[in-house]
C-alpha cells in the first residue's frame, strides 16, 4: 500500500476540519443551514408519508368512536368558550386597570406553527428543528411552546428551517419562579438547568432557589421573565421532589416538563 | 476505484444521518440514538480505497454536523482516524468473519463518541455529560456492533446487483495439454 496516499489523504482531511473549526459562528451556522437544506425534501417526504398513514388510519375508524369523539370535542368547546369569555373580561378589566395606573398596556401573543422535522442526532445536545425559518418571521432567541409549556427557545434561523434548543440542554439555561409561592406573596426564582443524573429528557434540575422558600411535590414552575428570552407565566413543569443544598442555603428540586419533548409534532413560536 | 460502491456508501452515510434525525423510536425505547456513521467507516475501510473512507467520514460528518448542535467539522476527524486505522490494518483483519466484523463495529460505534466529546470539550463547548452517558455510549457502541455485519451483507448483495461477476474458471490449462503423435520407441 502506497503511504503517499495516507499522508495526503489525511493532510487533507485535516486541512477540511481545521479550516470548519475556524470558522466565525455566523459563517459556520449558515454553512450548517444550507447543508441542512439538503435534507429538507426527505423530511418533507416523511411528513407526508406520515400524514399519509394517519390518513389511513382514520378512514378506519369506526363511525361510533368518531361519534364519541364529536361529542366530547363539542363539550370540550364549549368549555372553552365559557373559559375565553371570563377571560375577556378578565383581559379588559386588566387594560382598563393599567390605563388607570398609566402602567404599559399588555401586548397579546403571535403564535406562529410549526411543524417539527427533526431531532439532534447527537446524544449530547437537546436540540431539534422545525420547519418555519426567516420567511415566517422567525428570529433567534424567539421561544417555542406547545398548549403544555414550554418547548426551548430558537437558536440558528434559515430561510426554511430553525434550530430550537430544548429546555434540558446545556445551552437553554433560564430563570423560574414557582406560581403556588407567588400567590402567597414569597416570590421562589431559581434556574433551570439539565438534570445531572437522569436519563429521563423530561426531568430538569430547578436550581438556586433562596433556602427559605417553600418548595413542595406538584407546585408550577413557570418563567420568571427574567433574562428577557421568555416572556412571564409560560408553564415549564412541575416540581417532583426537594432537596436542600450548600448547609440550607440553597434549595434544589427536580422538575418534571410540562410538555413530553419526545412526542413533539407541531410547535408555536412566539413572535411577539 | 469503484465508483459505484463510493456513491452507494455516499448515499447509505446521507440516508442513515437523515434516519437518526427523524426517527426517534429507538431513542426513546433505549434512551439513546445509535449512530451507524461509525459501522459504515468500518465496512467502507475494510473495502474500499483510502479515499472512499475519507470522502465518507468527511461528508458523514459534516452532514451529521449540520443537523446537529455540534461544531460544524468535529464529527469529521474521529470517523476518518477509526477509517484510516482499520484501512492501513486491513489485511491483517479477518473481514469475512461475523465475529470479526461485530467487533470491529463495537470498537468503532465506541471509539467515535469517545473521539468526538474530547474533541467539543477541546473547543469549549459545554455537551450534556451525566451519569447517564456511560448507558448511552454502551447503547451506541453495541448496536453499532449489530449493525456492522448488516453492512456487510448489504453491500455483498449491491455489489452482486450493480458490478460484473468474474467468469468461472475453465478446466482448461495450457502446460496440460496432451500432444497428440507417434508414440516413442522403446525396446523391451
Amino acid at each position: 500500500m502506497d503511504k503517499r496516499q495516507y499522508y495526503i489523504t489525511s493532510g487533507l482531511v485535516l486541512l477540511v476540519v481545521l479550516v470548519l473549526l475556524n470558522l466565525s459562528d455566523q459563517k459556520a451556522t449558515r454553512i450548517k443551514l444550507v447543508i441542512g437544506g439538503i435534507f429538507l425534501p426527505l423530511f418533507g417526504m416523511a411528513g407526508s408519508v406520515q400524514q399519509l398513514t394517519g390518513q389511513v388510519a382514520n378512514s378506519v375508524t369506526s363511525r361510533s368512536t368518531l361519534l364519541n369523539q364529536i361529542e366530547r370535542l363539542q363539550k370540550e368547546n364549549q368549555e372553552l368558550r365559557q373559559q375565553l369569555m371570563q377571560i375577556q373580561d378578565a383581559w379588559r378589566e386588566n387594560a382598563q386597570l393599567r390605563q388607570a395606573l398609566s402602567w404599559q398596556k399588555r401586548v397579546g401573543w403571535t403564535l406562529k406553527p410549526a411543524h417539527v422535522i427533526g431531532h439532534d442526532p447527537a446524544n449530547w445536545w437537546r436540540t431539534m428543528l422545525i420547519d418555519a425559518g426567516t420567511g415566517e418571521g422567525i428570529r433567534p432567541n424567539m421561544a417555542v411552546l406547545t398548549a403544555e409549556g414550554l418547548v426551548g427557545r430558537v437558536t440558528d434561523v434559515g430561510s426554511g428551517q430553525s434550530r430550537v434548543v430544548l429546555a434540558g440542554d446545556p445551552n437553554c439555561r433560564f430563570s423560574v419562579q414557582v406560581q403556588e409561592s407567588r400567590d402567597a406573596g414569597i416570590v421562589a426564582k431559581g434556574v433551570i438547568e439539565p438534570s445531572a443524573s437522569s436519563l429521563n429528557r423530561q426531568l430538569v434540575n430547578l436550581i438556586y432557589v433562596p433556602g427559605g422558600s417553600l418548595l413542595k411535590p406538584g407546585q408550577t414552575v413557570a418563567t420568571s421573565g427574567d433574562g428577557g428570552v421568555f416572556p412571564k407565566g409560560i408553564v415549564v413543569g412541575h416540581i417532583v421532589d426537594v432537596r436542600t443544598n450548600d448547609f440550607g442555603l440553597n434549595l434544589e428540586a427536580r422538575v418534571r416538563l410540562a410538555v413530553n419533548l419526545n412526542r413533539l409534532e407541531i410547535v408555536w413560536v412566539l413572535t411577539q | 476505484m469503484n465508483w459505484i460502491n463510493t456513491i452507494a456508501i455516499l448515499v447509505t452515510a446521507f440516508l442513515i444521518v437523515f434516519l437518526e434525525s427523524h426517527y426517534r423510536g429507538l431513542a426513546n425505547l433505549l434512551g439513546a440514538q445509535v449512530d451507524l456513521l461509525p459501522a459504515l467507516v468500518v465496512y467502507a475501510s475494510l473495502n474500499a480505497s483510502i479515499f472512499t473512507v475519507a470522502t465518507l467520514s468527511t461528508f458523514g460528518g459534516l452532514w451529521l454536523d449540520s443537523l446537529s448542535a455540534n461544531p460544524l467539522g468535529i464529527s469529521v476527524l474521529p470517523l476518518f482516524v477509526i477509517g484510516s486505522v482499520i484501512h492501513y490494518c486491513r489485511d491483517l483483519i479477518l473481514r469475512e468473519q461475523l465475529y470479526a466484523q461485530f467487533l470491529l463495529g463495537l470498537a468503532a460505534s465506541a471509539a467515535a463518541p469517545l473521539f468526538t466529546l474530547l474533541s467539543l470539550l477541546g473547543t469549549g463547548a459545554e455537551p450534556l455529560v451525566n451519569g447517564w452517558s456511560l448507558w448511552q455510549w454502551l447503547v451506541m457502541a453495541f448496536g453499532g456492533g449489530v449493525f456492522t455485519p448488516v453492512f456487510f451483507r448489504m453491500f455483498l448483495r449491491l455489489n452482486r446487483a450493480f458490478n460484473y461477476q468474474p467468469l468461472p474458471e475453465t478446466s482448461f490449462r495450457p502446460d496440460r495439454e496432451i500432444k497428440r503423435g507417434r508414440m516413442p520407441h522403446t525396446d523391451y
